[in-house]
């Protein structure tokens, strides 16, 4: 896997708040790549920083070999910001806005209009483009929000909070169209979101940010996989099993604990490979099995126990 | 370092233009002040003299005063003119000449302002900042879109004095006499430098104003000097003749220059976007 993005100890002091406090961090080229974290974690902040328009107090970043710091002009090529606010110019229609961008991104003039044309169509806006945006709704406008910074087609797409605040049938919008645009030409998306469920729809890796302290990082199953050493599964074998068949659980290897739950056998195993031999034992000690799931860790559950208490907002903490 | 970003450069003010249009408190003064300037303030003048005939018979009182600092080549312009003709003369030509100043220097301070505290209290400065554009070219860009409109709207008013003005007195005059050659030096020297010593005030300002009408409000204070100019003029403390204008003009592009070169030194992202 390339690295698109590489952080070392990157760092940003507000007076004496650290926003951002020594972030090491690689995101790879074609990845979707979740920053969670609560309000105030300094999400934001890792944006500004990563496009060079924040200088770091601390460290150092480079996108595509780029210094941040140094040569950010060079950086904001090749990276497209949708930012927590908007950046619309309300007075100018939606393709007036998109012309500007693509006038002032350096995108080649000929093939502008085309250019800006199949935005238009991706972000389903193509027939009010005439409209001033200030008429939009705030989903539409997020939607161009978005188209504005694919327009150039920036090899990486940074996302701030992508769905806040808007109501649940736009959010749903526009997680559908982040959706149909990762994975698409090698496009790499760093997303900062505090929205889980979205997260997990999207993401291929995360990391968990608070207080400007990156708590883990990873796919979600490693994470599960480093927070909750064993697996759970439950077994659904239609009726209590016997006597034989708990003596056969109880005695397999890889078997920690063994417990009925709703009228299901619910194992803790000390790995995935424990499953064939449980079942082959339970099979052959005549217990017979209609179901097995091994139970998965949700996105919400690995966060806030990364979090722990600290999964309260800075807000709420004040 | 590379070559300007033309392009972009040209984007951001044509959009920065076209967001003049959309508020009122920027575009109405632009047009207001030069349409006094141009239309009421020579009418008044010319017209001054058949309302009030005889105090301007025998020649004014108040002329007499102002014509002693005048130069003597024009002291003898004028003593070849009839009473009314003087006042005809010396009014539209000279008078309120510092006045005109006011409207490059407005003009460039109104856009400024909006160009720069406007988009931060708009929210769109820092989608902006997130472009390729350099500090430099978004500075450039910000300075050009105030101070190019600033000359043009000035030579249009200019224009259009000189019509009017030529229209209201040629009755009195039977000729066309205006401009004096001090409007020369005044439009196309002194102008300019006084816009850009309105635009360097503002970008120095616009750094710690919140909103557009309080970056208005302190540059405000940039008329006075304007407004001292013109009553010395009318009270005849001094006569601004075309080397005391070419000198002003000198001073006011080296401070005009010398703000906006600090405005440059200190108008950088890292800076602009902590306050967005
Ligand atoms: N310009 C600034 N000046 C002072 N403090 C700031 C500034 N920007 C951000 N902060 C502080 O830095 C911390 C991180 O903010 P931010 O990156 O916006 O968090 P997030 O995007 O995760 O909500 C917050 O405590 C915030 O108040
Ligand atoms: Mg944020």
């Amino acid at each position: 896997m390339e690295p698109i993005l590489i952080a070392e100890g990157l760092t940003r002091h507000f007076g004496r708040l650290v926003a951002v406090d020594h972030l090491d961090l690689t995101v790879y080229r074609g990845e979707v790549f979740g920053f969670l974290g609560p309000n105030g974690a300094g999400k934001t902040t890792t944006i500004r920083l990563l496009n060079g328009i924040l200088r770091p107090t601390e460290g150092r970043a480079t996108l595509l070999g780029f210094d941040v710091a140094t040569q950010g002009d060079a950086v904001r090529r090749y990276t497209g910001v949708l930012t927590e606010n908007p950046s619309l110019y309300e007075h100018l229609t939606a393709r007036e806005n998109l012309r500007f961008y693509g006038d002032v991104y350096g995108y080649p003039e000929e093939k502008l209009p085309a250019r800006i044309e199949a935005v238009l169509e991706a972000m389903g806006l193509a027939d009010r483009a005439d409209e001033p945006v200030g008429a939009y709704s705030k989903g539409m406008k997020q939607r161009l929000a978005i188209g504005k910074a694919l327009l150039h087609e920036p090899p990486i797409l940074f996302l701030d909070e992508p769905t806040a605040g808007l109501d649940p049938a736009a959010a749903r919008a526009v997680t559908a169209m982040i959706a149909q645009l990762s994975h698409q030409e090698g496009r790499t998306i760093f997303l900062c979101t505090h929205n889980l469920t979205e997260a997990q729809r999207l993401c291929d890796r995360v990391g968990v940010i608070n207080r400007g302290v990156l708590q883990a990082v990873g796919a979600p199953a490693d994470l599960a996989r480093q927070l909750w050493s064993g697996l759970r599964v439950e077994m659904d074998l239609h009726s209590e099993p016997s006597g034989a068949v708990w003596a056969a659980i109880k005695a397999h290897r890889g078997v920690r604990q063994a417990s009925l739950v709703d009228g299901k056998v619910r194992l803790e195993l000390e790995s995935e490979e424990a499953i064939p031999g449980v079942i082959a034992a339970i099979v052959s000690a005549g217990g017979r099995i209609y179901s097995v799931m091994p139970e998965e860790h949700t996105l919400e559950e690995i966060y806030f126990e990364i979090q722990g208490a600290n999964g309260a907002s800075l807000e709420e903490r004040k | 370092m590379r070559r300007w970003n033309w392009r972009a450069i040209r984007a951001v003010m044509r959009k920065d233009l076209q967001q003049v249009r959309q508020n009122r408190m920027v575009w109405l003064p632009m047009i207001l002040v030069p349409a006094i300037l141009d239309i009421v303030l020579p009418c008044v003048m010319a017209i001054l003299p058949s309302l009030a005939p005889q105090d301007f018979a025998s020649g004014s009182a108040d002329l007499a005063e102002f014509f002693k600092v005048l130069p003597p080549s024009l002291q003898r312009t004028l003593g070849s003119l009839s009473p009314v003709q003087q006042w005809v003369y010396v009014s539209l030509n000279f008078m309120f000449a510092p006045m005109f100043l006011i409207v490059p220097l407005m003009v460039s301070s109104i856009l400024a302002a909006d160009s720069l505290v406007g988009e931060r209290e708009r929210k769109t400065l820092e989608g902006l900042l997130y472009t390729p554009m350099t500090d430099g070219e978004i500075f450039i860009a910000k300075v050009l879109v105030s101070f190019v409109p600033a000359c043009f709207i000035e030579l249009a008013s200019f224009a259009g004095y000189g019509l009017v003005a030529n229209a209201a007195g040629y009755r009195v005059m039977g000729r066309v006499f205006f401009p004096a050659a001090t409007w020369w030096p005044l439009v196309l020297w002194l102008g300019p430098a006084v816009s850009m010593m309105g635009l360097g005030v503002t970008v120095l300002i616009s750094s710690k104003a919140k909103t557009f009408m309080q970056a208005q409000q302190t540059a405000g204070v940039l008329v006075l000097p304007m407004v001292f100019l013109m009553i010395g003029q009318m009270t005849g403390l001094f006569f601004l003749g075309v080397g005391a204008i070419l000198a002003a003009g000198f001073v006011a592009w080296l401070v005009g220059a010398w703000l906006v070169w600090i405005g440059a030194r200190t108008f950088s992202r890292g800076e602009l976007i902590v306050r967005v």
